[in-house]
């Protein structure tokens, strides 16, 4: 399995996610993560989906039946372009005095950021690559994980062309 | 049809740019600007208001006997004419109700455009009386959707929908609308051009995919067309019939492309797939060059997909770029609109200056000795009617534009291979979706829609029941339907696996024959007969065509025919149980 992420824009009306998940799920295709938010234009919402598909054909079927949606305006392949990939992952691990220090250690080294902190716990913000913060997830194991929240991928190409005018 | 203003709003002075009018006026309005000439309907708590402006407006409108019976009425009317069907429903069950019709429009990529009424916008997500979520429900199943909760966003979705709905590769389009939505008041205006930025309707394509395909085609020297539904749908069916005219390549068919090419042209092998034809399956796969056109290699059709078509390169025309390396992969892809790529191909072989017919006669000439040799056939009995003699029969008696209809099972199997369909358009059937039930009101709707064409429904004893109350919707409505009912007193198609592939278990398939079709009929306000021998079919079908008005046939048939020749789900279409001898 390879995977890819699709940059796709879209109206931003009402059902346009139902449109786009329901297309997702009927179509049996496989995705790893999905995430929306708006863009610099007003009526356009950016969905970011990471697929993960068998071979060419069928990640060719994913864009083309995801191009057919009325309310889908562009699909960019960013895994064909170069692209820089980002996920955010909040964590809240269990801490006490004596742990501490060895968990800001390890934030420091993967250069996350400590953003609450209890008498029994911190919360943790991380981005990067998956592997990035599925490392993090495994040093920071032995402290115990309360809690993950993960975005999905995003991504943008390099250089100044956005994906509307690719 | 409906020249004048059908609105009734205030302040209609002509020459006035803006109109002041309610939400339902609104959607007739719409309606008779996008040329409507039939609404079919079923009237419910949500729509009361929509049915008040066109009691008022007095907008034609067929009021069916389940809402099932409007979505099917509305796509028969659609593929009779190829226009736009539009029907009415209220929300929750009504709505509801729709759902296969819908689902049965977008396998088939039938236009239609499906008002249904929501609960009231305060009302949305409470769990109200009658409430659903039909956008939720309806979208894996239509091209696109809309909630309008807006009544000034009326006029901008309807214009929408009836381009989305005709345009492109065509389908269903569901509009739901908040009742509260019906009575707001709007400055009416119809926009005159639709604006969406994912969806431009151009559907014109690259010469040079084209060009590809005729190059491919002076190196072929067994080519083959496999026309499917998108013929029909674009209405390109004369420029198909001179293209092969031109060429002399042999064509086979799916279900759906069935009337383009007449089934008596010589070099058209009838249909492909799972019930097709000798002749057609094996040219299939001896062929070098397989030409699909308006087609989506469904799986009833290429059986075994790796030993499909296994010498051949295969070229696909269609307007759907998904459909392009979905089932099976293209050597030769032409996206784009037949409108556009059929009279490019023509003009482009045209220009070749290449002696197509020379180069094609042997290949042409075996592929129909063939079909000669292994036509459809069957053995006459002296005691019964057999359905395939039945179906021919019929076939006989009516003139060349009669718009057959069929139901799901064997007799649509039987029409398809031993009725003559000589035009586009003339043939109706639930391809994709195989929905029982469709056949009786898309009958009615290809009637509304043709009303100087006869229509004749064929049906069976299982399948008219899943929609029998729409004779009434014949009947008190005068719509000459003649439905010819196959009685064998079986759920035949699922008998017939059952005794191939199920050790004849049985298994909930056997009627028990005590429903007396002549005397519902009759109960609903239909004429009805019935035909029980050899002898009385020529003569009784003869009479009962001729008559006035809607008419039931009901003919005696017995019970353990099977539809022959058959390919075995997922075998090879080479690997044919072949039927009854030629006569």
């Amino acid at each position: 399995m390879k995977k890819y992420i699709l940059a796709v824009l879209v109206d931003n009306k009402p059902g346009v996610l139902t449109h786009v998940s329901g297309l997702i799920s009927r179509r049996a295709f496989n995705i790893e993560s999905i995430s929306a938010g708006y863009t610099e234009e007003r009526d356009v919402t950016r969905i970011n989906i990471e697929v993960s598909v068998e071979d060419n054909r069928e990640l060719e079927q994913v864009v083309s039946q995801l191009g057919k949606l009325i309310d889908v305006i562009k699909i960019v392949n960013l895994g064909e372009v170069d692209s820089i990939v980002r996920e955010l992952v909040l964590l809240k691990v269990k801490a006490q005095k004596e742990t501490l220090s060895d968990i800001r250690n390890i934030v420091d080294i993967f250069r996350g950021k400590i953003v609450d902190v209890s008498p029994e716990n911190v919360v943790i913000e991380l981005t990067g690559s998956r592997s990035k913060i599925d490392a993090i997830c495994e040093m920071l194991a032995e402290f115990q994980i309360i809690e993950i929240a993960r975005t999905g991928a995003i991504a943008l190409s390099r250089g100044p062309i956005p994906v509307k005018n690719m | 049809m409906l020249s004048t203003f059908v609105g009734g709003g205030r302040a209609l002075e002509r020459g006035e740019i803006f109109l002041l009018m309610n939400g339902a006026q609104a959607v007739l309005e719409s309606l008779r600007r996008e040329n409507v000439e039939v609404i079919f309907g079923y009237p419910g708590g949500a729509v009361l208001d929509l049915y008040d402006a066109l009691y008022k407006a007095k907008y034609p409108h067929i009021l069916t006997r389940h809402e099932q019976g409007a979505v099917h009425g509305a796509d028969g009317y659609a593929r009779a004419t190829g226009k736009v069907g539009v029907c009415f429903a209220t929300s929750g069950p009504g709505a509801t109700n729709l759902i296969t019709g819908i689902a049965t429009a977008n396998m088939d990529s039938i236009p239609m455009v499906c008002f249904t009424g929501q609960v009231g916008n305060p009302y949305i997500g409470k769990d109200s009386f009658q409430e659903a979520d039909i956008v939720g429900i309806t979208t894996p199943i239509t091209k696109h959707n809309y909630l309008v909760k807006k009544v000034q966003e009326l006029p901008r979705v309807i214009k929408e929908a009836f381009f989305i709905a005709s345009t492109g590769r065509p389908g269903p389009v569901v509009i739901d609308i908040a009742k509260d939505v019906f009575t707001a008041e709007l400055d009416y205006e119809y926009p005159e051009k639709v604006y969406l930025p994912g969806y431009s309707g151009d559907f014109t394509g690259d010469e040079a995919q084209v060009s590809a395909v005729v190059e491919a085609l002076g190196k072929a020297k067994r080519p083959l067309f496999f026309i499917g539904g998108g013929v029909n749908l674009s209405n390109q069916t004369e420029l198909f019939r001179q293209i092969v005219d031109h060429t002399h390549i042999p064509v086979v068919s799916s279900l759906m492309g069935l009337g383009c090419v007449p089934s008596t042209q010589d070099g058209f092998l009838g249909m492909v797939g799972m019930h097709g034809s000798y002749a057609a399956n094996m040219a299939v796969q001896e062929c070098d060059l397989l030409i699909g056109v308006g087609v989506r290699f469904d799986d009833r059709v290429i059986g075994k997909v790796a030993a499909f078509a296994p010498k051949a390169k295969v070229v696909h025309f269609d307007v759907d770029r998904a459909e392009i390396n979905k089932n099976v992969v293209a050597d030769y892809p032409v996206v784009g609109d037949l409108r556009w790529s059929m009279p490019v191909f023509a003009h482009l072989l045209q220009s070749s200056g290449e002696n197509y017919t020379a180069r094609f006669n042997i290949w042409r000439n075996y592929v129909i000795e063939m079909n000669d040799q292994y036509p459809f056939a069957y053995q006459k009995h002296s005691e019964y009617i057999m359905p395939q003699e039945l179906i021919e029969t019929v076939s006989q008696l009516v003139d060349d534009n009669t718009i057959v209809v069929t139901d799901v099972g064997q007799h649509q199997m039987w029409a398809a291979q031993f009725f003559n369909s000589r035009k586009p358009r003339q043939f109706l059937t639930s391809g994709g979706l195989g929905t029982m039930g469709y056949g009786l009101p898309a009958a009615l709707g290809a009637k509304l829609g043709q009303p100087d064409k006869k229509v004749v429904l064929f049906t069976g004893d299982g399948s008219i029941m899943m929609n029998c109350q729409e004779m009434s919707t014949a009947a008190d409505n005068d719509i000459d339907v003649k439905i010819v009912l196959l009685h064998n007193r079986v759920l035949g198609m699922v008998t017939q696996w059952q005794r191939m592939f199920y050790g004849k278990r049985y298994s909930q398939t056997l009627l028990g024959g005590k429903t007396d079709f002549v005397k519902l009929a009759e109960a609903m306000g239909m004429k009805a007969c019935r035909i029980s021998k050899p002898e009385e079919l020529l003569p009784g079908l003869r009479a009962a065509l001729a008559a006035d008005g809607p008419m039931l046939i009901d003919v005696m048939l017995p019970a353990n025919e099977d539809v022959l020749p058959m390919v075995a789900p997922g075998a090879c279409i080479s690997d044919m149980v072949l039927g009854g001898e030629k006569e």
